[in-house]
């Protein structure tokens, strides 16, 4: 069973307009780059030039944020789902 | 530029720089930056003069050229120009030399500062033509966006934790908004609806309308100029939940600089947050420029942001003006309520508590000197946070209508004096 990965709105034009990706990585890392090898582009959307999650993207697995579990070393197993959520103000 | 846009001239990434048309969205498409409005200062600086603006009715909408709305306000007309208390009282207990009050706990019309931004993105997005609004809320947005949005015929969704106070959750419900309560604090509210808004063609004041409702917080700042008579007080000491109010401030002191409005071009701006979400003073205090998230667990609900968007922008701000931050307990906030209600009769939400007791501590430890002159900014009003203060503050005393009852009464507490 693959792991389902949630593409926020600015980034659907990489995706050809698909809310919706699939993806067979053990890692968010590895996930990154399998969506990079798909959809060439969105790695530079995600990641800062140190290779590091950018500043104001969020990413969840499975609703947890990853900066609480192992950032891009996160394991995925299958059935999981990835969102990635730009940072929204509030209060 | 735009002729009807007003004073606007695009968004602009406060990332990379990058433009978009002023249109319903909040994020940079390359690197997720948030988006900001740029104006047309030349123009404002011809027509907005301390003489235009003290012609003007007493609203947040005497600024009206640096906020961002092409048109005149339809919504929030009235909002803003809450009073600036001078807090002698307070001053003496927290040993400063001059201390003012900006009580927007008192601000219309559902008694916190959202009205602000409320007032300018609802206005925004009637120019846009939205007919539904909705918003993530910790309960004051929540309010403020259905009081608004019923007074503007327009239909609201609000979302909110599962765990509100009931004073924040009736006062959505009243004005018959849709109030969707989520099993889950505010960031997990706040990530649901970033993918609602994806979707659905709503405008969310604090998603997609995000770069309108952030700048109705800079009237806050405007107001305290003006207020104490055209200057910046030396200390501003500011809540922070998602950090963006203080990153206003700034900004609206900065702006009335650039125009010639005030003269002044030092102060220092000051962060508050509870220690049960305290991500950015936390990484104030180690002297961090980045923030590590964290889970929520605080009385001061409105408060409650543990990946507060704007973190970065106001730790920045902090360094930039030789601010600091700092946090405080549960006990803490609501030793500030007290005081704050004891000493000037001002009854502040939990994230009122929050501000006063970081600002005794800034003081204590001479963050703030003493010589100095502040003002705390109190966003949100006590009565909705009631659950806060129960069994916290004194007990009232039953006796029957009888004189000689309330005379036995005070006889027997001279004797034995109740704590007040």
């Amino acid at each position: 069973m693959p792991i389902n990965v949630r593409i926020p709105t600015p980034l659907r034009q990489l995706t050809g307009g698909e809310e919706v990706v699939t993806v067979t990585a053990a890692t968010v890392g590895a996930a990154i780059a399998e969506l990079q090898g798909k959809f060439p582009g969105i790695k530079d959307r995600l990641l800062d030039d140190k290779g590091e999650v950018r500043r104001f993207v969020n990413v969840y697995v499975n609703e947890e944020d990853i900066r609480f579990l192992q950032n891009q070393a996160t394991p995925l197993k299958d059935g999981d789902e990835i969102s990635i959520i730009p940072a929204i103000a509030g209060g | 530029m735009d002729k009807h846009e007003g004073f606007m001239k695009a968004l602009k990434c406060r990332e990379c720089g990058r433009e978009y048309p002023l249109s319903a969205t909040h994020v940079c498409e390359f690197d997720f930056g948030p988006l900001e409005v740029a104006y047309d200062y030349d123009r404002i600086k011809q027509s907005l003069t301390r003489a235009a603006i003290e012609s003007r009715p007493r609203t947040m909408w005497r600024y009206r050229e640096l906020l961002p709305i092409a048109g005149e306000p339809t919504v929030g007309c009235q909002v803003g120009y809450t009073p600036l208390v001078k807090a002698d009282r307070l001053a003496k207990c927290l040993g400063i030399r001059e201390l003012w009050i900006k009580n927007d706990a008192v601000n219309y019309p559902t008694l916190s500062f959202k009205d602000r931004v409320v007032s300018v993105a609802l206005s925004r997005s009637q120019e846009l033509g939205f007919k539904t609004v909705a918003c993530a809320s910790t309960g004051n947005l929540a309010n403020s966006v259905a009081a608004n949005a019923a007074a503007a015929g327009l239909k609201s969704y609000v979302f909110i934790p599962s765990d509100l106070e009931l004073g924040k959750v009736v006062n959505s419900l009243v004005y018959g908004a849709n109030v969707i309560s989520i099993k889950g604090h505010y960031d997990e509210v706040n990530r649901l609806c970033a993918e609602i808004a994806g979707k659905f063609g709503w405008a969310f004041v604090n998603v997609n309308m995000r770069p309108y409702y952030a700048e109705g917080s800079k009237s806050m700042g405007f107001e305290i100029c003006e207020q104490l008579g055209w200057r910046t007080p030396q200390h501003t000491v500011v809540p922070m939940a998602s950090g963006s109010l203080l990153t206003k401030i700034h900004k609206s002191y900065q702006e009335f600089a650039k125009l010639g409005l005030i003269t002044d071009s030092a102060w220092h701006i000051h962060g508050a947050q509870a220690t049960g979400c305290n991500p950015i003073s936390s990484a104030e205090k180690a002297g961090m420029d980045f923030f590590k998230p964290v889970k929520p667990n605080t009385i001061a609900k409105s408060l409650a942001i543990g990946t507060p968007a704007d973190g970065f922008y106001a730790l920045k701000v902090m360094k930039e003006t030789g601010g600091h931050a700092d946090d405080v307990t549960d006990d803490e906030v609501r030793d500030g309520i007290r005081l704050l209600a004891e000493c000037e009769g001002i009854f502040a939400e939990t994230a009122g508590g929050v501000t006063v007791g970081v600002a005794k501590k800034l003081i204590a430890s001479g963050k703030i000197p003493a010589g100095d002159s502040a003002v705390l900014c109190i966003t949100g009003n006590g009565l909705k946070t009631l659950e806060a203060m129960v069994g916290h503050v004194g007990q009232t005393r039953e006796i029957r209508p009888s004189l000689r009852e309330f005379e036995s009464m005070l006889k027997d507490e001279e004797k034995a004096p109740v704590a007040a």
